[in-house]
């Protein structure tokens, strides 16, 4: 039988051996990269805002996981799992990231794992019930709308390590923009029914997305060092995003954004963000001690 | 579909036959424009398509760990695999679809109960050591079964198992380097492998389907080059692969009866419960009906989404052909 080869690996040595893609020598996730913290900005500042970003991509993540096996059609399921792996892909550099800021050492898990809900500093709109499909792919096109606008300004941060995860994950984000406008298409204008189920995301929805353009302290300090972005300044743009997709998904032009109000930013989440953490953090507590 | 073969005319298919014959004599692809005999196209359609169907309902058992995946690193891994398993889900659809079945019908054999799918999937996994098991057992019996057939006679088969058995192999890896973690971590970790070891073990060495004796469809699926080696075969060279894989990791297989049989120069080991085969394979394993409900419910509350899409679709080519 030809092929055997693909075995002789298995039972081999296999500390810090290129085969191994995921290795166990690559435990620092952002290896090679300058993470000196640049002069005059304030390392506590910048973990939070690497909190901020990161955690908005690993609670998404957590919920956009929840359609594997459950989506309409299989290659929704690949694709949005493939847009789950992008954002814990970024939240992995920006929870490391955080933890070099501090000067606490935390790795990513650390922060991940080890953080109560009130720790967390995701937009709520990130932890909302997933929904039906026409409300996934809804927070999807608004969550990525704005983190696509703030990231494509955070590519020239201060901070090389932010600019770097910035510039790998403006690509990113703009698939599942796109992937997320597309389905926005297909339901508003595809049956009476789906429409109607667009017409009732976008009613569900729309209220939670004030915050996301509401300026938190540690935001306004990183935008002014050139760090940070503050979001309020990328409203209009996404705003105007919005309306297009809207109208010619052929519904109504969207309502101005609800007033901008600090909240997960700042620790303050709605009773979904503490299941949703329990279960992402449930194995890793049962075994404190354990290795992964 | 417009790749179902023409009936041809009388007198024909002896010659057709005899070129169909010399051509897998000969080692050579069929593809899917060429004649084939009805039996061999309704062999790989089954074949095929339950294949299909084991990769699709194997993203269940894992899949429920993505959610606790105790690290981000394994919480990628894990999400990646499942990922993939989709995606030789839709290979084989795709590859079944060139023998002139929809994938759409296939998907609705499924979850209707009328077609099977590989018997191990309908057993629960139970903690996070599960995922690392399925990668090395489960994922190395399919890479067994599976190799031989990327020299399939039908070329779309081969070629979608090419691929797919590259991704096999690093699955398997990845469980294996998993376990090795694990193995190196606390007491109650090594339990948990060990734990999880005992459970899949058996089922794993079913995977390779009953005896030969009692498998009725080896011995002209192996005449058709469909299949290379027999069950029995391909088991034998999983369990000589797999020992020294496991004394390597520090677990122990639950066999009393495998020992190395220098005279054959193969380990011997005990006979699987093949009642339990049977009964699993027939749908009273211990997932078998849940495996099922949750495709059919997924399915099922997907159907608007995929009508809003035909519905776009349609309207979409109607304005471009009257523009």
């Amino acid at each position: 039988m030809s092929g055997d080869h693909i075995y002789s690996a298995l039972s081999e040595e296999h500390g810090g051996d290129a085969r191994w893609a995921f290795g166990t020598g690559f435990t620092d996730a952002l290896a090679g990269v300058d993470t000196t913290v640049p002069e005059g900005v304030d390392g506590d500042d910048l973990a939070l805002y690497c909190q901020m970003l990161g955690d908005d991509a690993l609670v998404q993540a957590q919920r956009l996981t929840d359609w594997v096996t459950d989506a309409p059609e299989l290659e929704e399921e690949v694709a949005l799992a493939n847009i789950a792996l992008d954002l814990i892909g970024q939240a992995r550099l920006l929870l490391a990231r955080a933890g070099q800021a501090d000067g606490s050492g935390r790795d990513e898990d650390a922060f991940a794992y080890w953080r109560g809900p009130e720790e967390f500093r995701n937009v709520q709109l990130a932890e909302a019930p997933r929904g039906d499909f026409a409300r996934a792919i809804l927070t999807l096109l608004v969550l990525s709308s704005a983190r696509l606008a703030v990231f494509s300004r955070l590519s020239s941060s201060k901070d090389p390590v932010l600019a770097a995860v910035a510039a790998k994950a403006v690509n990113e984000l703009a698939y599942h923009r796109e992937y997320a406008v597309s389905w926005a298409l297909r339901l508003g204008d595809g049956t009476p029914y789906s429409r109607e189920r667009m017409v009732a995301a976008v009613a569900d929805v729309w209220p939670m997305t004030g915050e996301l353009f509401a300026t938190h302290p540690v935001e306004a300090r990183m935008a002014a060092q050139g760090v940070g972005v503050d979001p309020a300044e990328v409203s209009q743009e996404v705003h105007r995003v919005l309306t297009e997709v809207l109208t010619t998904a052929t519904l109504d032009a969207p309502a101005p954004f609800p007033e901008p109000v600090v909240a997960g930013r700042q620790g303050t989440h709605t009773a979904e963000l503490a299941p949703l953490l329990t279960e992402l953090q449930k194995v890793a507590r049962e075994h404190p001690e354990a290795t992964w | 579909m417009t790749t179902h073969t023409a009936p041809a005319p009388p007198g024909a298919t002896t010659e057709l036959q005899a070129e169909f014959d010399a051509r897998i004599a000969a080692d050579q692809r069929i593809e899917p424009r060429d004649w084939m005999p009805e039996g061999y196209r309704k062999t790989l359609v089954r074949q095929v398509s339950q294949h299909a169907h084991s990769e699709i309902i194997g993203m269940q058992p894992e899949g429920d760990w993505i959610a606790s995946a105790p690290s981000l690193r394994r919480k990628a891994i894990l999400l990646a695999k499942v990922q993939d398993e989709a995606g030789h889900g839709l290979y084989l659809y795709a590859a079944a679809e060139t023998l002139g079945v929809d994938r759409a019908d296939l998907t609705r054999r499924l979850i209707e109960g009328r077609q099977k799918y590989s018997s191990i999937f309908n057993y629960p996994s139970l903690t996070f050591a599960d995922v690392g098991v399925i990668g090395w057992l489960v994922d190395g019996a399919a890479i067994c079964n599976q190799v031989p057939l990327c020299r399939s006679s039908f070329g779309p088969y081969a070629r979608a198992m090419v691929r797919i058995c590259k991704e096999e192999s690093f699955h398997q890896r990845q469980g294996y380097e998993l376990l090795m973690r694990m193995m190196e971590g606390t007491e109650e970790q090594r339990r948990m492998v060990q734990d999880a070891v005992d459970r899949w073990w058996w089922p794993s060495l079913m995977m390779f389907g009953p005896p030969d004796a009692e498998s009725p469809n080896t011995k002209q699926s192996m005449a058709w080059r469909i299949k290379r080696d027999t069950n029995d075969d391909l088991r034998q060279k999983f369990v000589d692969m797999t020992v020294p894989q496991a004394e390597r990791l520090g677990v122990t297989l639950p066999d009393p009866e495998l020992t190395w049989n220098d005279e054959r120069g193969h380990y011997d080991f005990g006979e699987p419960d093949w009642d339990e085969f049977k009964r699993v394979i027939s749908g009273s394993g211990p997932k078998n009906a849940e495996r099922i409900q949750r495709r059919r419910a997924a399915h099922e509350k997907g159907e608007w989404v995929r009508e809003a899409a035909t519905a776009y679709a349609d309207k979409h080519s109607a304005r471009k052909a009257a523009a």
